[in-house]
């Protein structure tokens, strides 16, 4: 037997050593559809407690919408369940083209391609448009699946400091020679919620002749006056060379992504991008649903206006009861806590007085800035935000943090 | 060549090093020790390529060759003329 009690060994003492490293993560199972008050089990097999979501990618409050889930009904109906087949043998349907078609339109670009995911988007779309004459250059902050895309390419790499323009100009100095430049960055920044310069950027990539790829999954439907995502808060609409984005979070929050931007760059990902090529696209009824969603954010702004408010609500509340945060004016709200082992205790302390939210510590965040990430959601109404403002302040004083400076915070608790 | 050490040093620490982190010397390690991580070398072997005119191959661009001020420095002595 191949798997042998040494090799068995060598993957326990691992496990053990991330558990000791205490950053085992465990999985809390949700009894209820994603919602603002959820039914939760944790730790396993206790009983369940009702608790108010904070972390969820659920933005605009879709991912159990009645029209949504209607929707996704009819199209299991009229189209079936799975494809059994990639995109270019026989696992394209019409609605595939359709919704292809629409996001064109709602993020204002030429083209767009659907992929599983936006992690396999970003898996698939630096190797589609890259050759190793050409050069990426990505903030230092951006999401861990650009990062593994950029890995797969052979073109080469380099980064700039956090949205440092000036430090950004420097590299494509540097890096002049190179048949094509690609910029790469988040639009909104997972784990700090601040928004890329993409004004600046787009300036930058004009001056120098370079590409942009934006990735706008924590911005699609919500950021910009009619929710088109960062390019549109950021006055360049029809600038970006190369967006993807997730329909995991704001967008119905099921799965599946895409790539949509300059029309020749999305055909080569038709052609290349192997996450494309070897792999179902969407399932029908997860397509569905994202193109009734886009349905309701076409009608209305309402949502994105009323998740709008929410997160001004909760960043004012959390201001005035003593927190530390992360400046920003998107719905990521981080609650800064600087050590990992308190961000833990604090999640803990926060579920006991029926509040759901997760501490993030290195290595998802540098060292030393460890984190509550709280995420608002248009499906909040103000009784839930005042009920876990209540907990927040009660844990914050239980903690002895509120009021207190990150230096101070850090004199408490360290690193 | 301490013109190259002080540019070496000067240049790391100003492309690598977050506000408020130590700072480093000839000697500190820079792969090894987390500072510079294996994506960032690029800058760092093109910066001087183009400053000393020189080209380094992709083999003897190791993380062990940057690795240091003192180890950088000794690596880009042998491409100088």
């Amino acid at each position: 037997m191949a798997y042998s009690d040494k090799v068995r060994a060598l993957y326990q003492d691992q496990l053990k050593a991330i558990q000791d490293a205490g950053i085992f993560k465990m999985e809390r199972y949700i009894h209820s559809p994603q919602a603002a008050d959820i039914d939760v089990e944790f730790p396993a097999g206790s009983s369940l407690k009702k608790v108010i979501n904070m972390c969820a990618n659920n933005y605009l409050g879709l991912s159990s919408h009645p029209d949504v889930v209607k929707a996704a009904h009819e199209g299991l109906d009229s189209r079936g369940y799975g494809m059994s087949s990639v995109r270019f043998i026989c696992g394209t349907q019409d609605i595939h083209r359709e919704l292809e078609d629409r996001l064109t339109k709602f993020l204002g670009t030429e083209a767009t391609i659907l992929f599983p995911s936006c992690m396999d988007a970003n898996a698939g779309v630096f190797e589609a448009v890259l050759t190793k004459d050409d050069v990426m250059i990505s903030d230092r902050l951006v999401h861990a699946s650009l990062i593994d895309g950029i890995r797969l390419c052979s073109a080469m790499h380099d980064t700039f400091k956090h949205s440092d323009m000036a430090h950004l100009e420097s590299k494509l100095q540097l890096h002049a020679d190179k048949r094509l430049k690609l910029v790469i960055t988040d639009g909104v920044f997972s784990m700090d919620g601040d928004t890329a310069k993409l004004d600046e950027m787009v300036a930058l990539c004009e001056k120098y002749e370079a590409l942009l790829l934006v990735d706008d999954s924590h911005s699609s439907g919500f950021i910009g006056k009619t929710g088109r995502g960062t390019h549109e808060k950021c006055g360049v609409m029809g600038k970006i060379d190369l967006i993807t984005t997730t329909f995991g979070k704001a967008l119905g929050g099921a799965s599946g992504g895409c790539v949509s931007g300059r029309k020749e760059l999305v055909e080569m990902c038709r052609q290349r991008a192997r996450p494309y090529l070897f792999s179902n696209t969407i399932a029908p009824v997860v397509v569905a649903g994202v193109l009734k969603v886009l349905d309701i954010l076409s009608l209305t702004t309402e949502r994105r206006d009323k998740l709008e408010k929410n997160a001004a609500y909760w960043r004012k509340g959390l201001t005035e009861a003593g927190f530390v945060l992360r400046e920003g004016d998107t719905p990521i709200v981080p609650v800064m806590l600087f050590n990992a082992k308190l961000s833990q205790d604090f999640s803990r302390a926060l579920y006991d007085e029926g509040v759901y939210a997760i501490g993030f510590f290195f290595p998802v965040v540098p060292q030393g800035q460890a984190r509550i990430r709280t995420q608002i959601s248009a499906a909040h109404e103000i009784h839930h935000l005042d009920k876990a403002l209540e907990a927040f302040t009660k844990v914050g004083g239980k903690f002895n943090i509120l009021g207190k400076t990150k230096q101070e915070i850090i004199d408490m608790y360290g690193m | 060549m301490e013109d190259l050490k002080d540019a070496v040093l000067k240049y790391v620490s100003e492309e690598y090093l977050e506000e408020g982190s130590d700072p480093i010397t000839y000697d500190t390690p820079l792969i090894s020790g987390g500072i510079v991580d294996s994506f960032s070398m690029v800058s760092l072997k093109r910066f001087l390529e183009n400053r000393y005119k020189i080209s380094i191959p992709d083999g003897d661009a190791t993380p062990e060759a940057f690795d240091s001020v003192n180890k950088i420095v000794v690596l880009v002595k042998r491409f100088v003329s």
